[in-house]
């Protein structure tokens, strides 16, 4: 086992990639570090399929190198990797039956008949597939089949990584939530690097202990689910992640002021002078609803959403959401909100700026 | 709400059955008509039962026409599938050398039958056939009309250059309705080439293999036109196939009677053996899903 090293990973599918939009994959620099629990999450389309491919040398990058600790895989085969991935749609080899299935990279391998068949019985117990062992995989449910798809890459104990990519998109939610908990005590027991692979937050959030976003073919932020949620480096992430995401309101700043519509604010840092498209970012948790202290707002609707209450509102020309307790009592004089300046984000060309470093870019890529 | 019957609906049903009466059910009965009565030119018969049958059931001749049938259907069968699979598997998957592959491999299927016919009799000849002139020249001593091996030899190639195309156009639209992603996991999981082809390509082809099958089990086992054209059913009897030898019976002879009867035999048997194959696959498949 080893830490995977991307290095200025690009990849097209087209065979003579012209600008940057023909890139699935632009510039990925980042360090997969060896045992850990990640979650890779991104919209559909951003690349998160390429590069997990790419990883697993299924696809060969257009630029860039793959390394494995110190090595260079980036021309090394599938096979010499040592890789396990578990595909977005469920594949089973329909002729064999379950345990066959199961067995099957093993086998591959030549392993020992005896560790195959342990191997095969401790990840069906796991899995819950234990009844179902002798059935011919064809005809099963496609639950049932995306079991074995994830059975055949836990299988293996020898690998340096297993990729996953949305394991669980058709599985029932209940059982989601079991099968998660027993990859987390996959992981725990055999220390595998673990890439997940899925664009629902809860499921990111709840796997990983670090938290991956990709957007358009990049990687913005790295970081624990707390970091993500609370200092988001790019305005993507601040609006991928929470529900309702982040909201976002021109602003303008000149050291530690910040003039929204016609009214300024006090910023808890000093931001200097930054040039650019210059937004402010701030939770709905952190705005509260005032009477007559603050910023003016008028307020479009309420919706109940049971532990809490949003409130959709306009706040010079932009609309934001305001998250509230259930309990809390919405007046009709309340018109005004205040941002909490401690969690208030400055956003530039929507890069997330530092308030000592002003004017760093490239934030979230190391 | 009740819905009134009205018998006048089996109006509506006519044309469709003059149609067919005429297309296939008048003939057919003509035919059965024939196999039981015998007749001496004119419009003569009279009424001989069972009689062809029973002579047909004992004659030599059919019996041999029927073993060579069989023989060469099963040896086109056994050239042409596993043939057909392997075009299939070696054809490329996209872009113009795909499109270029698929316009060659149809194009011995849209030539008429008695033109390949024509074509593999010119190919072999000694004196001015490519494939004939090179063979005895290289000291091969090679002619179909005189020697029954190679006229059986011929008529097997001519077979499989015509139609395994079409065993293999079968097999690589079922080869083309895989998923990548079997193949990425097939090498995540370190399959070998063979385990590729059994496990993931074999499985989905199963069901157009099943059709491809059928369809040359039952065109071989009725060709006339390609061996009649090339060998005239020679060298003697060699190359004579069961439908060369009931229209030799029927036009050449005038035997109406006993080639009626044949015709009924031969229709019944592919029917048969087409129900056989048919039903033995199909069950085949039920089982694999149940257990
Ligand atoms: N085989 C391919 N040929 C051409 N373009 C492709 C191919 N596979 C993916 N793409 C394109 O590359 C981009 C990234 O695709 P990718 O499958 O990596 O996204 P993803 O993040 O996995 O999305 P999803 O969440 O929908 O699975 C997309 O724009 C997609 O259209
Ligand atoms: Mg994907």
């Amino acid at each position: 086992m080893a830490s995977i090293t991307l290095e200025n990973l690009a990849h097209s599918y087209h065979p003579n990639p012209g600008g940057d939009d023909d890139f699935a994959l632009k510039a990925v620099n980042h360090t997969w570090e060896d045992g850990r629990a990640y979650a890779l999450l991104g919209p559909s389309g951003c690349g998160k399929t390429t590069l997990l491919n790419i990883i697993s040398g299924l696809l060969t990058p257009t630029r860039g190198r793959v390394l494995f600790a110190d090595e260079d895989v980036t021309a090394s085969s599938t096979v010499a990797r040592n890789i396990a991935q578990v595909f977005q749609f469920p594949v089973v080899y329909d002729t064999m039956t379950v345990e066959q299935n199961l067995a099957f990279p093993l086998r591959n391998r030549g392993m020992e008949a005896s560790y195959v068949a342990e191997r095969v019985g401790r990840i069906a117990d796991m899995i819950g597939l234990q009844a179902d062992l002798k059935k011919k995989a064809r005809g099963l449910t496609s639950d049932l089949k995306q079991k074995i798809s994830l059975g055949r890459g836990m299988v293996r104990d020898d690998v340096n990584a297993i990729l996953f990519d949305e394991p669980l998109t058709v599985i029932d939610p209940h059982m989601k939530w079991e099968l998660r908990t027993q990859l987390k005590s996959l992981h725990r027991e055999f220390n595998h690097t673990m890439i997940y692979v899925t664009h629902d937050q809860t499921e990111a959030l709840t796997f990983a202990e670090k938290v991956v976003v990709m957007h358009e073919g990049r990687v913005v932020q790295i970081g624990t689910p707390k970091e993500l949620f609370e200092t988001p480096a790019h305005s993507f992430v601040g609006y991928f992640i929470g529900s309702p995401g982040m909201n976002f309101v021109p602003v303008s700043v000149a050291g530690n002021n910040a003039r929204l519509g016609d009214e300024t604010m006090k910023l808890t840092h000093d931001y200097g002078h930054p040039n650019g498209d210059l937004k402010l970012g701030i939770r709905p948790e952190f705005i509260s609803l005032t009477k007559g202290v603050g910023l003016p707002v008028r307020i479009n609707r309420i919706q109940d959403a049971g532990r809490h209450k949003f409130i959709n509102a306009v706040l010079f020309d932009t609309e934001i959401n305001i998250a509230v307790d259930a309990s809390f009592q919405i007046e009709t004089d309340m018109t005004n909100v205040i941002l909490d300046p401690d969690k208030v984000s400055i956003f530039c060309d929507d890069w997330r700026i530092d308030a000592q470093s002003a004017g760093k870019k490239d934030g979230g890529v190391t | 709400m009740e819905k009134t019957v009205n018998q006048r609906a089996w109006f509506l049903v006519i044309p469709v059955l003059i149609l067919v009466a005429f297309s296939s059910i008048i003939p057919m009965m003509t035919v059965v008509n024939y196999s039981f009565q015998d007749t001496f030119g004119g419009n003569d018969f009279f009424w001989v039962g069972l009689e062809w049958y029973r002579e047909l059931l004992h004659s030599e001749r059919l019996w041999d026409a029927f073993g060579r049938q069989l023989l060469f259907s099963s040896i086109i069968l056994s050239i042409e599938v596993p043939l057909g699979i392997l075009v299939a598997l070696s054809m490329p998957k996209k872009g113009i050398s795909a499109s270029i592959c698929l316009v060659l491999m149809s194009l011995p299927l849209l030539i008429p039958y008695n033109v390949v016919g024509t074509i593999w009799q010119v190919f072999g000849r000694a004196d001015i056939g490519l494939l004939g002139r090179t063979l005895s020249d290289l000291g091969i001593s090679y002619n179909y009309s005189q020697n029954a091996f190679d006229a059986w030899a011929t008529v097997i190639a001519m077979d499989v250059w015509h139609w395994t195309s079409l065993v293999a156009l079968l097999c690589y639209a079922g080869l083309r309705s895989i998923p990548n992603a079997y193949y990425q996991a097939a090498m995540i999981d370190q399959a070998s080439r063979w385990s590729v082809f059994r496990f993931i390509e074999l499985p989905k082809m199963r069901g157009v293999l099943m059709i491809a099958i059928l369809l040359r089990f039952m065109d071989s086992f009725m060709i006339y036109t390609e061996p009649f054209v090339l060998t005239g059913g020679g060298p003697g009897n060699t190359t004579t196939f069961l439908s060369i030898d009931l229209v030799k019976m029927a036009l050449g002879q005038f035997d109406l009677g006993p080639a009626a009867a044949f015709s009924l035999m031969y229709f019944l048997v592919i029917l048969l053996i087409s129900y056989v194959f048919y039903t033995v696959m199909i069950t085949a498949e039920k089982d694999e899903v149940q257990s």
